[in-house]
């Protein structure tokens, strides 16, 4: 019997897995925890789905416009149009899962988030990510007791095994044995965004360490759009992370500003008449990085929430609330929250096709580690969709293409560890990549940060991740405009002759880039 | 990047007493470390991703020390995974804020399940538990406004095992789960139409109810807040409802 072996149990693992299993395949679903603890647990403000429930007149056509446009189109059009199509299909399901999304007079309802003309989020309060994984995670179940989706949940992608250009399987590591085994059968990607290379600067968690990303690049996928980091306008610090503060709060209501000449100043409302502070984030975090750097301006950038409706702090964003006060002690109820731009998403990653292959047979990969869906910005809820729709069609394609070769069991012996540099050097390259990759970027920038990274590589060795955060730079280099996420202050505009993905690969040890 | 937490005006200095254990076969043996900060908000979890990110890491004593093996995902208390018995009680590392702990910290794992290694347990009981009362859907459900109170809160849980920790009547291999086996089924039992309902509400009789003492121990520990009474008192109605009405039959 032929098992698909699923590395990553969030939301594209986990509906990954289901698919198959509901197609009767068996698979193995590896993680380094339990998904209760993936990244996908964190996301607050829903997910995106022309429902139109709303009477706006919502549909699958202008979700795809907006998301093409929010992406500078960059964004794969034909995966654009499938995901955009299938994405009510998506959202009933989960509904169907028993998510608890919002509801009124019988049926969902949806919010405003950035970069949509319709209300087109549709949302569990401030917690939607979290509802939805536990509703996925009772639906495995099902299929664990049958015994078609088999659990690794203490387990370590350690590398693909590829023979003559073909993908047979993974090694793997108990991490808490240490033993590791070879897992035989089609791989599924389904690692996460690659926070890891930013330690403690980005929204994420500290298991997206980004090294299976980044040893399969070294192993010779290819990758799209690695220079694209997606800055979230609104987060907080603290202790070793950036804390998100969901952009439903603007969707709800709120305001951003800063203090000119004494004043609040809403600099947003009245650069964007439209969409205010619901601009695509890109937009919204390079106007803060701006003003804050404006003479007459202070700085600090507030969001100012104290407008928002007791009932809508309670149905709607209760758990932010408690957080703000556990963390700055301010009720943002009654007081405006100082907020910063932080790293929150990755819209590079693997490079596929719309079916979610790779450029080596028998390799798939579909959520965040993933680059097809949301070209150089990605809009809010849209990547929960994402990963959701992506683990869908990456196990169909699977199911599609029938069986063949046998598994075996699997069995654990041997030792074998990720190949990683210490933690002072993994922190190192982050600081790096940070300078050459910041919401203003410059061609002397990023020369100055790949010198560095030479001279880190020489002193420490070259690692995987090493690698991987030569391609971001070398792609931030190659992109000379600015577009969505990448905005380069000695190309300001736009360059329609750049409109296609920055391609990144390894060979011969080398890193090379391509648009 | 801005500062990362709020800066206190005072430096704080904590001396953190680990019980540690290099494998589940081996001796434990308590190891003491000492972390200054001037976060106020700095958690226990801070402390111990600082200590673990010293080159050549010492002990209070100077002795040279291996690092410390504990686990960590989220740091922002949404994910369950850094759940360890801090000053006696269980609690997450990452909500677990150091100047509210006192000067002397004592640092354990979590003692219901096999440890592993230092900080981390297997905590493979809880997920077979909820397995082995098949909570999941056997058939998709018609959304319905009225359940969705209940259903949030009881998908809220975080599997991070701090009620299994306190409650009295709980240990690995019985027959009653615990809360964090009673709370993600109230989902069902909630959700469920009434004509199926059945089957969950036996494996609730049988592996919640009949267990639980009812003291609530587990409510107040619970790091993700959940209102656990709610959800006993939501679900046990409908399981003696249940009850009652075979014996009529
Ligand atoms: C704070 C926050 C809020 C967000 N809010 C929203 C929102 O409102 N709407 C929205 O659409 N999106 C939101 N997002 C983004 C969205 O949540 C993620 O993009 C999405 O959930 C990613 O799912 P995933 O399946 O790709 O991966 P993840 O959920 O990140 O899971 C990755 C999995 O890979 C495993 N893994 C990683 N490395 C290895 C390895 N080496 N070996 C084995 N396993 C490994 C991990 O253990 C984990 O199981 C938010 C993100 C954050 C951080
Ligand atoms: S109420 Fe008491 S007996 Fe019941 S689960 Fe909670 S702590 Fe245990
Ligand atoms: S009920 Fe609370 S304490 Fe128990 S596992 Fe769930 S979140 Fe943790
Ligand atoms: S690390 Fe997630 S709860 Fe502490």
């Amino acid at each position: 019997m032929e098992k698909t072996i699923i590395i990553g149990a969030g939301l594209s693992g986990l509906t990954a897995a289901i698919t198959l299993a509901r197609g009767g395949r068996h698979c193995l679903l590896v993680s380094l925890q339990a998904s209760e603890r993936a990244q996908s647990v964190l996301a607050e403000g829903g997910i995106n789905a022309a429902l139109d429930v709303m009477g706006e007149g919502d549909s699958p056509q202008y979700h795809f416009e907006d998301t093409m446009k929010g992406g500078v189109y960059l964004a794969d059009e034909n995966a654009v149009r499938r995901l955009t199509k299938g994405a009510p299909e998506v959202v009933r399901w989960l509904a169907g899962l028993g998510v608890p999304f919002n509801m009124a007079e019988g049926h969902l309802v949806q919010r405003n988030f950035g970069g949509q003309k319709k209300k087109r989020t549709a949302y569990a309060k401030s917690s939607t990510g979290k509802m939805i994984m536990s509703a996925l995670i009772d639906e495995a179940r099902k299929y664990e007791a049958s015994g078609l989706i088999e659990r690794f949940p203490h387990h370590e992608f350690i590398e693909a095994v590829i023979e003559d250009g073909v993908c047979k399987g993974a090694v793997v590591r108990d991490c808490y044995t240490d033993k590791s085994a070879v897992m035989r059968g089609k791989v599924i990607m389904c690692c996460g965004g690659m926070a890891g290379l930013f330690p403690n600067m980005t929204t994420g968690t500290t298991q997206n360490s980004g090294y299976a990303a980044a040893k399969l690049f070294e192993q010779g996928v290819i990758f799209g759009n690695t220079e694209m980091l997606q800055y979230h306008p609104t987060t907080i610090g603290i202790p070793d992370k950036r804390c998100l503060v969901t952009e439903a709060a603007r969707g709800e209501g709120g305001r951003l500003y800063i203090e000119r000449n004494g004043e609040k100043w809403y600099f947003m409302e009245e650069k964007y008449p439209e969409l205010k502070n619901l601009m695509p984030r890109d937009v919204v975090s390079r106007e803060m990085y701006f003003v804050r750097r404006r003479e007459d301006c202070g700085d600090t950038v507030y969001l100012d929430m104290t407008g928002l409706s007791a009932e809508i702090w309670q149905k709607r964003l209760p758990d932010l609330r408690a957080e703000i006060i556990h963390y700055l002690a301010i009720d943002p109820a009654e007081k405006p929250v100082p907020v910063h731009e932080g790293i929150h998403y990755f819209m590079g990653g693997i490079y596929t096709d719309i079916n979610h292959r790779t450029n080596i047979s028998g390799l798939y990969a579909a959520g965040e580690c993933t680059c097809q869906y949301h070209g150089a910005n990605r809009l809010g809820g849209n990547s929960m969709l994402g990963a959701v729709f992506g683990g869908k069609t990456a196990a169909e394609d699977i199911l599609a293409r029938g069986e063949n070769g046998n598994s075996g069991e699997t069995e654990f012996s041997g030792e074998c560890h990720a190949d990683e540099p210490s933690e002072a050097v993994r922190k190192e390259l982050g600081e790096i990549l940070y300078s050459g990759l910041g919401i203003v970027r410059s061609e002397a920038g990023i020369d100055s940060a790949i010198a560095r990274l030479d001279a880190l590589e020489k002193r420490e060795g070259i690692y995987p991740r090493t690698r991987l955060g030569r391609s971001m730079l070398m792609s931030a280099k190659a992109r000379k405009e600015s577009r969505g996420a990448h905005y380069r202050e000695d190309h300001p505009d736009k360059d329609e002759s750049l409109r296609a993905p920055t391609l990144s690969w390894c060979e011969d040890g080398e890193v090379r880039v391509r648009i | 990047m801005p500062e990362t937490g709020r800066k206190g005006v005072n430096a704080m200095t904590t001396e953190l007493k680990i019980l540690r254990r290099e494998s589940a076969q081996s001796e434990a043996y308590r190891q003491s470390f000492i972390f200054e900060t001037e976060d106020e908000n700095a958690a226990v979890s801070t402390a111990l991703t600082a200590l673990n990110a010293r080159d050549d890491l010492k002990d209070k004593d100077g002795k040279p020390a291996k690092p410390i093996r504990w686990e960590c995902s989220c740091l922002q208390k949404k994910c369950g995974a850094c759940a360890m018995v801090i000053n006696g009680s269980p609690r997450l590392a990452c909500d677990s804020k150091l100047k509210e702990l006192g000067s002397v910290v004592t640092v354990e794992p979590l003692r219901k399940f096999p440890v592993v290694a230092d900080l981390i347990v297997d905590r493979k009981v809880m997920f077979d538990s909820l397995r082995e009362m098949s909570v999941w859907l056997k058939s998709e459900l018609t959304p319905d406004e009225n359940t969705q109170d209940i259903a949030y809160e009881a998908s809220g849980c975080l599997q991070c095992g701090c009620c299994l920790d306190v409650c009295p009547n709980f240990y690995a291999g019985g027959k009653f789960v615990g809360m964090a086996g009673g709370v993600p089924v109230s989902r069902l039992i909630e959700q469920l139409p009434k004509d199926e309902k059945s089957e969950i509400l036996k494996e609730y009789r049988k592996r919640v109810y009949e267990g639980c003492g009812k003291s609530l121990a587990c409510r107040k520990i619970c790091p993700a807040g959940l209102d656990i009474e709610k959800l006993l008192v939501n679900s046990n109605a409908a399981s003696v409802w249940k009850s009652l009405f075979w014996r009529k039959k």
